[in-house]
């Protein structure tokens, strides 16, 4: 098939490498198409109405200073410290995500799944949890309390830049 | 043959294109015609040394695991005409299950003592290629196939467990996903995709019912064919012998009817009995309904994985979760493409010495894990005592390096003591690292109660 003449058999080989190449090329592209197709496929939907959305708490006076106050449908705390400021905080551990119930006698949040523990504003008392527990978003407009529970803000510890004020 | 033969009549006809070779096989030709001719025995060869035959070699793990695959394959559709994957209705499903369907609760308990079993079976099957060293060329992928089947058997369970919705699971999969999150820069987004959101919820049910009853079964029977597949072009299981016997050259060989189908029937029929009668008197664990709002004190994943979350107590995540799990993998994966003594294959634990060794290490191995763990618990405080260090440092690396020196002075000492071999110490590390694991396990799973505090089971 192939003739002797050299500046055929130099060509050729090229052209055929090309077109190789081509082939490759264009079925990688193709794999990487039906890759990322299906991973845009698998993310998460966010259910509407559920946790994720807007939740509005109530109003700056039905939280006393130094309060802690359950969402269970936001899964969150609504965390008020002395000085009247407010913080949302998320109930899943920073460890491995168990749901911390408030202890007002002992005024601290413990997890039951390994023991860590978490003050009013969320820093960690006792580990193994890593870090202070993540919060949310907080608006107060006309003396209503209104938490985003659509981002998880995680944060290493407490920082009194993340409080809101009435 | 053919000399003074009727013309077959139409039901034998018929039956000869359904079974060409006899049922009731008389000689040794036939015998092997059998075996090629039927598309689940020809997974056999015609004939195999006798040898390979002995139950104390094999154990006839494979096939117990082969054999569950299937039992959790025709259970498992089963309890798919009864079950929705959804939050709203899968507990109640499972109730109804257990109280309204005729054999529900046998069928789900037959299901669930299979999956747990399988998941010991694929892990003694992988221990006994390793001690009897049946990994090496031309094994080493099925090697590789097998410890893929260990992970996928693993991910299976572990998608199972979430699907009764109680909160045994709903928590088993909340602790056993939070471990994901430690890897790092993709962690937190990985979980986020397999949860389907930021907890456990709607969609994480329906993604762990899609690979439970779809992507896991489907990869693993891929596998398992590809399994058996080289297990015949390897030339078959490893030949047993004795410690410090000669490699046979001349092996006897015997036909595979009757001699290995029987042994393998009798296997078969008597895990199945064993596990018939378990299923009848054990019921699968039922909680209450899961309830998002309150986490159970002590919180513990699956099992399986209690030798990590047993970890997690002892180590900042990153080495808990990652570093040993990942380090762990790494080294089975390429292990037999490192271990050059092929001259031990097919004896157990290698030689006398490595038996002795092996021992050494067991005894090692239970009496400084527990200890190092009350330690830990009541003493140790390397986070307390360091207190200018990152977590990372003072609860990681420290406690890491100060087990590693262990492990290299355990390996350096019995090496020199037992003047061993590279690959009788390697085997006497690996058992010291395998009880120590199942030992964290242990204490994981009895003697942890409340707040994850120390207790003992009884």
């Amino acid at each position: 098939m192939m003739t002797t003449s050299t500046n055929t058999t130099a060509e050729d080989p090229t052209r055929r490498d090309f077109l190789k190449m081509a082939w490759v090329g264009l079925g990688g592209l193709a794999l990487a198409e039906t890759g990322l197709m299906s991973m845009a496929f698998l993310m998460p939907r966010v259910a509407e109405g559920e946790f994720g959305g807007l939740m509005e708490a109530g109003l700056v006076s039905d939280f006393p200073p130094n309060s802690v106050t359950p969402f269970n449908q936001g899964r969150f705390y609504l965390s008020r410290l002395a000085d009247g400021g407010f913080l949302a905080l998320y109930r899943k551990c920073t460890h491995l995500g168990c749901s911390v119930p408030w202890l007002p006698q002992e005024n601290k949040f413990v997890c039951p799944c390994h023991a860590s523990a978490f003050d009013a504003t969320g820093n960690v008392l006792n580990p193994p949890a890593p870090r202070a527990l993540d919060i949310f978003a907080v608006t107060i407009e006309n003396g209503t309390v209104t938490v985003d529970t659509g981002t998880v803000i995680s944060r290493d510890k407490f920082d009194p830049t993340q409080l809101v004020y009435a | 043959m053919s000399e003074s033969n009727p013309p077959p009549s139409l039901p034998q006809k018929i039956r000869d294109s359904i079974l060409p070779s006899s049922l009731d096989p008389q000689t040794d030709r036939e015998r092997k015609l059998m075996v090629l001719d039927n598309i689940i025995l020809h997974l056999h060869p015609t004939t195999l040394p006798e040898k390979t035959l002995q139950f104390t070699m094999t154990w006839g793990l494979g096939g117990m695991a082969a054999l569950l695959t299937m039992i959790l394959v025709v259970t498992g559709v089963m309890l798919m005409f009864v079950y929705t994957p959804s939050p709203d209705r899968a507990y109640n499903d499972i109730l109804t299950l257990q109280t309204q369907v005729w054999f529900g609760q046998l069928v789900r308990n037959i299901h669930h003592w299979s999956g747990n079993l399988m998941v010991v079976v694929v892990f003694l099957h992988m221990l006994r290629v390793f001690f009897t060293g049946a990994f090496h060329h031309p094994k080493q992928l099925n090697w590789l196939l097998g410890l893929t089947m260990l992970l996928l058997t693993l991910a299976a369970n572990f998608t199972g467990y979430l699907l009764p919705w109680d909160q045994l699971a709903y928590w088993a999969i909340t602790v056993g996903t939070g471990l994901i999150e430690y890897l790092p820069i993709f962690g937190k987004w990985i979980q986020t995709v397999i949860l389907g959101g930021p907890e456990v919820g709607a969609a994480t049910l329906l993604n762990f019912y899609s690979l439970h009853i779809a992507i896991i079964p489907l990869a693993l029977l891929g596998i398992m064919s590809l399994h058996f597949f080289r297990v015949r072009k390897d030339g078959g299981v490893v030949v047993p012998r004795a410690a410090g016997a000669e490699v046979e050259k001349k092996l006897q060989h015997v036909t595979t009817i009757p001699h290995l189908v029987v042994r393998e029937l009798v296997v078969a029929m008597v895990m199945m009995a064993a596990l018939l009668l378990w299923s009848m008197f054990m019921d699968a664990p039922l909680e209450s309904l899961a309830n998002p709002d309150v986490s159970p004190n002590p919180a513990k994943a699956p099992w399986y994985f209690m030798g990590f979350q047993e970890l997690l107590l002892h180590f900042h995540p990153l080495i808990a979760a990652l570093l040993i799990p990942m380090t762990a993998l790494t080294m089975l994966a390429i292990l037999p493409y490192l271990d050059p003594d092929i001259d031990g294959a097919g004896v157990w634990f290698r030689s006398v010495k490595g038996r002795v060794m092996g021992l050494v290490a067991v005894i090692v191995a239970l009496i400084i894990t527990p200890s190092l763990v009350v330690a830990d618990e009541y003493w140790l405080d390397f986070a307390g005592w360091l207190p200018s260090l990152p977590m990372f440092i003072s609860n990681g690396l420290v406690p890491l390096a100060i087990v590693l020196l262990g492990l290299i002075a355990f390996y350096d000492g019995m090496k020199k003591l037992f003047k061993a071999t590279y690959c009788e110490t390697t085997q006497a590390t690996f058992i010291l690292l395998l009880i120590s694991f199942l030992t964290l396990m242990v204490i994981g799973i009895w003697f942890r109660g409340e707040g994850m505090a120390l207790i003992w089971p009884w």
